[in-house]
């Protein structure tokens, strides 16, 4: 079995969560964030992961590197609320063992 | 008064399978939804993704799943009132139900199936501050009557379908359509986007682009609204602004009937037929909580086909049922249609 890896999360309420994510169970950080109930269900992974509600939006903390952004979160991000430009969608960042270490926050829920 | 055996709320897949299996106990079903059409989720977010997990199909359209599960049930004829919000519930001495919507429509029922999804569908709002003081004062979510904007200026804010749908449409009865995006891409389908190019060189809309609308003036109504674009503010006189950033579920007014609520979800009493706390009240499909809950059509289903036998029980104490076959006793509809299996074909050989 694959190692897990660290990640930190702030969540809404400024509370930082250092947590474990599996790296076999092809999740992404929205699931993670579900899986670890950081958010009420129903506020975040609305649309189910599929980069059309915005409401898993997050904010890169550090510079570990992700995945590229593709058309659809760019798109979804463009219309989303409270947007940076360290603004990501946790639903389109597969866990990878690259991610160890990574340190997000929660945007506001809207 | 709209009268009823089962009021279910909500248009989503396990809603419209429910009409099927009352009908098949011969009860009857009328559904509130808040959006204009049939489906919930499926036809509002994801029409034209794929599901992989509904038994039987390797892959079906969500959009084809909600046209399929809306023709099995048409013979059991059930009721819409679509467009409205259900608002409150009463629970009369005899044990029925009288609920409400938003417009005021009544409906009388024997038993409640709340099947809400994750809520209501309701417009996501930007964050402007004094947005609300404007609200049917010029500031419109959405298009219901576009004779409203006939000869008058309208500002539409958004990036996707409707935002550009909406432009195009407008441009022929509004006096003047200004088109607001955070972004000069847009994500609609590509010949609205070619379309809405060709409207802004004919002059028919007014592109800003990368802007924002930061702030809404007027006094009584909306009369400007405050544009930024690339750092530098500008006023846009206006008699409408429109902003269209999608569509949100919210709980909504059921959070306020009396059900336990946890986790932004309708706690039912386990698995044994998902009534709640208040006695022919039920919740059924993703609205639901139970210990081992799974949020999936497939299990809507099934929680639909309990629901329903249990409103039957309630409904006919004592009366004698057994669960039956639809293939061996086929589907009488309430339109006087049946459906049934073909005989075996008997016969000797010589």
């Amino acid at each position: 079995m694959a190692a897990d890896i660290t990640i930190k999360i702030t969540d809404r309420e400024g509370v930082v969560h250092e947590v474990q994510a599996p790296t076999d169970m092809a999740m992404n950080i929205m699931e993670l964030c579900r899986s670890y109930e950081l958010a009420p269900e129903g506020t975040i992974g609305v649309c189910g992961g599929m980069a059309m509600c915005a409401s898993c939006q997050c904010y890169v903390l550090n510079d570990v590197e992700l995945p590229e952004m593709e058309a659809d979160e760019d798109a979804m991000l463009s219309e989303a609320f409270y947007v940076k430009p360290n603004s990501r969608l946790g639903c389109q960042i597969p866990i990878t063992e690259e991610l160890d270490g990574l340190e997000i926050e929660l945007a506001p829920e809207s | 008064m709209i009268t009823t055996d089962i009021l279910i709320i909500g248009a989503g897949p396990t809603g419209l399978f429910a009409v099927f299996e009352a009908g098949l106990l011969k009860l009857k079903c009328h559904i509130i939804d808040a959006l204009p059409q049939p489906g919930g989720q499926l036809a509002e977010l994801y029409p034209k993704k794929p599901i992989f997990d509904i038994p039987g199909y390797p892959s079906v359209m969500a959009g084809e799943l909600v046209d399929n599960l809306m023709e099995q049930i048409k013979q059991f004829q059930p009721g819409f009132t679509l467009n409205e919000r259900a608002e409150t519930i009463d629970k009369l001495e005899d044990g029925t139900f009288i609920v409400t919507t938003n417009k005021g429509t009544k409906h009388h029922a024997k038993a409640v199936a709340i099947a809400g999804g994750l809520g209501s569908f309701e417009p996501r709002k930007p964050l402007i501050e004094n947005i609300a003081d404007y609200e049917e004062k010029g500031v419109e979510y959405f298009v219901k009557k576009p004779e409203i904007f006939e000869g008058k200026r309208v500002v539409i804010a958004g990036g996707g379908d409707s935002a550009l749908d909406w432009s195009i449409f407008l441009s022929n009865v509004a006096s003047e359509v200004t088109l607001v995006h955070r972004r000069n891409e847009f994500r609609g389908a590509l010949d609205s986007v070619e379309k809405v190019q060709e409207l802004k060189k004919l002059g028919k809309i007014n592109l800003i682009t990368p802007a924002e609308v930061k702030a809404i003036k007027g006094e009584e109504k909306v009369e400007s609204l405050v544009i930024e674009r690339e750092g530098e503010e500008m006023i846009v006189e206006t008699d409408y602004f429109i902003p269209l950033f999608g569509l949100t579920p919210k709980l909504g007014p059921i959070a306020d009937w009396g059900l336990e609520i946890e986790k932004n979800a309708i706690k039912v009493n386990n698995a044994l037929d998902y009534q709640t706390n208040i006695e022919g009240v039920y919740a059924i499909g993703d609205v639901n909580t139970y210990p081992g809950k799974l949020k999936l059509i497939l299990c809507g289903f099934h929680e639909a086909t309990l629901m329903c036998q249990s409103v039957y029980n309630r409904l006919n104490p004592g009366k004698k049922y057994v669960l039956k076959y639809t293939t061996v006793s086929g589907v009488n509809g309430f339109d006087g249609t049946r459906k049934e299996a073909e005989k075996q074909v008997v016969k000797a050989i010589e």
